[in-house]
């Protein structure tokens, strides 16, 4: 399928999501894993627009995918300011949520999510993000 | 997302239909912040029609707890939550700290 370019608004949130999940369906993905790449691109593509791009604006998320012989591989491209996940702290799950710092538990969730979750730098001078979701045997 | 609010004798009962994300996160912010500021801090939240929640709806949860706990007022609980949204609350360590109800009716009977 063709890649998917969006506005980097939250307003985009449920297209991008509609499309990794036909995404995840093609690869062979059962129900639960569909909602589980549902929910790791929602957290990738907020903390794209709220991180690297530092709010909503007129740039752009590019979405594209890959289908694997056990799986998917997704990935998401922006322009914004690079990211380095090693700088953001492990939240917070043990306390009462209502005494708890604000932040990391999107990452998180991606990272329980799927199998794989890659940043990178690539050579236009935006940021991937690949994740891996492999079927469940 | 859609946002049914029905007042209680004891509480207000409020229904989130659809995906909270941070898209629809800061509306339902808002309508929380509504009805607390209202002087109502015992809040049944019916799930039973929410097919999507992330981060971002989580924190609103956490926000509306605070303001009903506070000076012990209140408190905010879940009812009729589907296994998807359970998964993603228990992920993220908050079923410790929520009263969850299998029904609307037990949630509201609770207060």
């Amino acid at each position: 399928m063709k890649n998917l370019i969006v506005p980097a608004s939250f307003a985009s949130l449920e297209k991008i999501r509609d499309y990794f999940s036909r995404a995840a369906g093609e690869a062979g993905l059962d129900e639960d894993a569909v909602f589980e790449v549902q929910l790791a691109v929602d957290e990738a593509a907020s903390n794209i627009i709220d991180h690297a791009y530092e709010g909503e604006c007129e740039s752009e998320i590019e979405c594209g995918y890959e289908l694997l012989k056990d799986g998917l591989k997704l990935n998401l491209h922006d322009h914004g300011k690079p990211f380095d996940p090693d700088v953001v702290e492990l939240p917070d799950i043990i306390s009462d949520p209502t005494q708890r710092k604000k932040g990391g538990l999107g990452l998180y969730f991606m990272r329980q999510m799927m199998d794989e979750v890659n940043f990178s730098f690539s050579g236009d001078g935006g940021n991937d993000l690949t994740m891996i979701k492999r079927r469940r045997l | 997302m859609e946002i049914k609010t029905t007042p209680m004798k004891r509480c207000v009962l409020v229904q989130v239909i659809g995906k909270l994300d941070s898209s629809s996160a800061p509306v339902l912010s808002e309508q929380l912040k509504k009805i607390t500021k209202e002087g109502n801090y015992r809040i049944v939240l019916d799930m039973s029609k929410l097919e999507f929640i992330s981060s971002a709806g989580l924190w609103v949860l956490v926000n509306t707890q605070k303001a009903c706990k506070r000076f012990n007022r209140g408190e905010l609980v879940f009812s009729e939550v589907p296994a998807k949204i359970y998964s993603a609350l228990d992920l993220a360590g908050f079923i410790h700290y929520y009263k969850l109800f299998k029904t609307s009716a037990e949630a509201v009977g609770n207060f």
